[in-house]
């Protein structure tokens, strides 16, 4: 699989403070790429220098197989680009962003017909600033979608929405993806990049700290997957015998809880299996799966929260 | 040229809803002729070389409208299109910038023409306005004044940091340089220790070569005027490129 996006030792410092650290990565054509982190980890300068918007100080970066500083014209002409600090004029309407941006591009998809995928129709005639939040980022979506694009940035794309809104946004973006886009987003919600993406870079300080596939990373660094049930008798002592070989055992009143090493294949049904075979009746079964955000724990020793 | 036209249309519809600025450049000039006019009339005398108030008024208003639209309208618009991050989005297109100020230019004019074109109107119709210039002659001279001064609001635009320092030092520019440059009422007025204070404002050389071509002086009587103000747009240009930022 081709490349659409290679990065090579990238660094770029802003004064004293060194905001990527020599970072290297590739962007697959076809993928949902994500990058992740805290606030200040360095996603946003990487992706500014990938767009053409910022010059890298140091490191090789070829986006579609050209250099952003040296062919910004033609990157712009063949990606869709959503900014993390961007507006457009408060009174300009729906429909006319889009006329206005369709006309910068030779070819461009119509306008219209993204106005209705994009849920846009009803608000066509509304001025920008009367916009929602999740309604501005749909409309800034339907912007870098117009000139076809074969690669699309989108930089935090939900922050500052509400949960539902962040949803819908999710749901479009994997329909745009099912078009065969390529797409490299970021994102400080470890639960938007585990839904969302095909591989993360997790970055932290201007480096990466891991880069996988969500469910290899929860696999290498996020711990232990846990079981909970009730049982409404006491537990047999040959039954906690036998559960020691599973994994760890724990009791919080009648709450009680198993844990075992993630990726372990089998460990719900052998959990289950073997209460069955003690015959002990349980109640409210719950599994609970490391997530991103463990394996950020993990990984820096801190929690994501800002 | 697509993008362009394209712009300049919703350019222009954004001007027209954003009504503070439509009202200085369309309304406000008007107003100050029907105020002045219904105080002074429109009778000629001596004090004016012959002519009356609405004479001298209306090329000295036109003055005021260029010098609003390019300190406070255009300065305002651009300082606050790089502030909000509109600039920045329009960066990630092919368009060029020079499609981007071109297009405020080619409003700006058109909008400050349309000022100028009602003020002729309503000097005609209602206090029956005089007019001896050379058409041809003030068109150009219209057009030389008002691009010096949008390359002084491009600069502006350029060194402000916000849009909020742009319209305070816009507006700090602004005023008194209509009254003491005779664009708000007629110089004329004015002491002499204020005209020597006046022959440093960039406005007042608007102000005479609009009224000189205005009572059809030739160009040779207004070499001055030209000088500076070509001056002006040639030095606007290059340090309004010089700090054009897109953010």
């Amino acid at each position: 699989m081709d490349s659409v996006v290679k990065v090579e030792g990238l660094r770029k410092a802003y004064q004293s403070t060194i905001a990527v650290d020599e970072i290297s990565f590739e962007v697959r054509e076809g993928e949902i790429f994500g990058m992740v982190g805290p606030n200040g980890a360095g996603k946003t300068t990487t992706i500014e220098c990938l767009e053409g918007l910022r010059k890298p100080d140091k490191g090789q970066v070829s986006v579609l197989g050209v250099d952003p500083q040296h062919d910004g014209h033609f990157l712009h002409s063949h990606t869709g680009m959503q900014l993390q600090q961007s507006n457009l004029p408060e009174r300009m309407k729906v429909w006319e962003a889009l006329d206005l941006y369709s006309s910068f591009y030779p070819q461009s998809i119509d306008w219209e017909e993204l106005l209705e995928q994009l849920g846009l129709d009803e608000k066509r005639n509304a001025p920008f600033a009367k916009l929602s939040g999740g309604q501005k980022q749909r409309l800034f979506i339907a912007l870098a979608l117009l000139p076809d694009p074969e690669l699309i940035f989108l930089d935090e794309l939900t922050t500052g929405l509400d949960p539902q809104a962040r949803h819908a946004i999710w749901d479009l973006v994997r329909e745009v993806r099912l078009k065969g886009k390529t797409i490299l987003l970021t994102t400080h919600y470890m639960e938007e990049a585990e839904c969302l993406c095909d591989r993360v870079a997790i970055l932290d300080h201007g480096r990466i700290v891991a880069l996988d596939s969500p469910v290899e990373l929860i696999r290498k660094f996020g711990g232990e997957e846990r079981i909970t049930f009730s049982v409404d008798q006491t537990l047999p002592p040959e039954f906690e015998d036998s559960i020691h070989q599973i994994g760890e055992l724990e009791m919080q009143g009648e709450r009680i809880m198993v844990e075992g090493a993630t990726g372990q294949a089998s460990f719900v049904y052998d959990v289950v299996s073997l209460l069955a075979k003690h015959n002990l009746r349980f109640r409210n079964l719950r599994t609970e799966q490391p997530t991103l955000e463990d394996v950020f724990l993990k990984l820096t020793g801190r929690e994501m929260k800002d | 040229m697509k993008s362009l036209l394209k712009m300049t249309w919703i350019e222009a519809k954004l001007f027209l809803r954003e009504p503070v600025g439509a009202f200085f450049t369309l309304i406000f000039p008007l107003m100050m002729l029907f105020l002045f006019g219904s105080i002074y009339g429109n009778v000629p005398t001596q004090y004016f070389g012959g002519r009356g108030t609405v004479d001298i008024s209306v090329p000295a208003y036109v003055a005021m409208i260029i010098a609003t639209t390019s300190l406070v309208g255009l300065t305002i618009t651009m300082a606050a299109y790089r502030e909000k991050g509109v600039l920045r989005r329009l960066r990630t297109t092919p368009v060029s910038p020079l499609v981007v100020l071109a297009a405020q230019v080619i409003v700006l004019f058109l909008m400050t023409s349309l000022g100028m074109l009602l003020l002729i109107v309503a000097g005609k119709l209602v206090y029956q306005m005089r007019f001896d210039g050379d058409a041809m002659s003030v068109i150009i001279g219209f057009i030389l004044c008002c691009l010096s001064f949008f390359a002084l609001g491009f600069v502006l635009a350029g060194l402000m940091p916000t849009a909020r320092t742009a319209q305070v030092v816009g507006m700090v520019l602004l005023y008194p340089m209509l009254f003491l440059s005779g664009a708000g009422f007629p110089r004329e007025l004015l002491p002499e220790s204020i005209l020597k204070i006046s022959r440093f404002l960039p406005l007042t050389y608007v102000v005479t070569l609009l009224r000189g071509l205005w009572i059809g002086d030739s160009w040779s009587q207004h070499l001055t005027e030209v000088l500076v103000l070509l001056g002006m747009l040639v030095l606007g240009v290059i340090l309004s490129v010089k700090t054009f930022r897109w953010e």
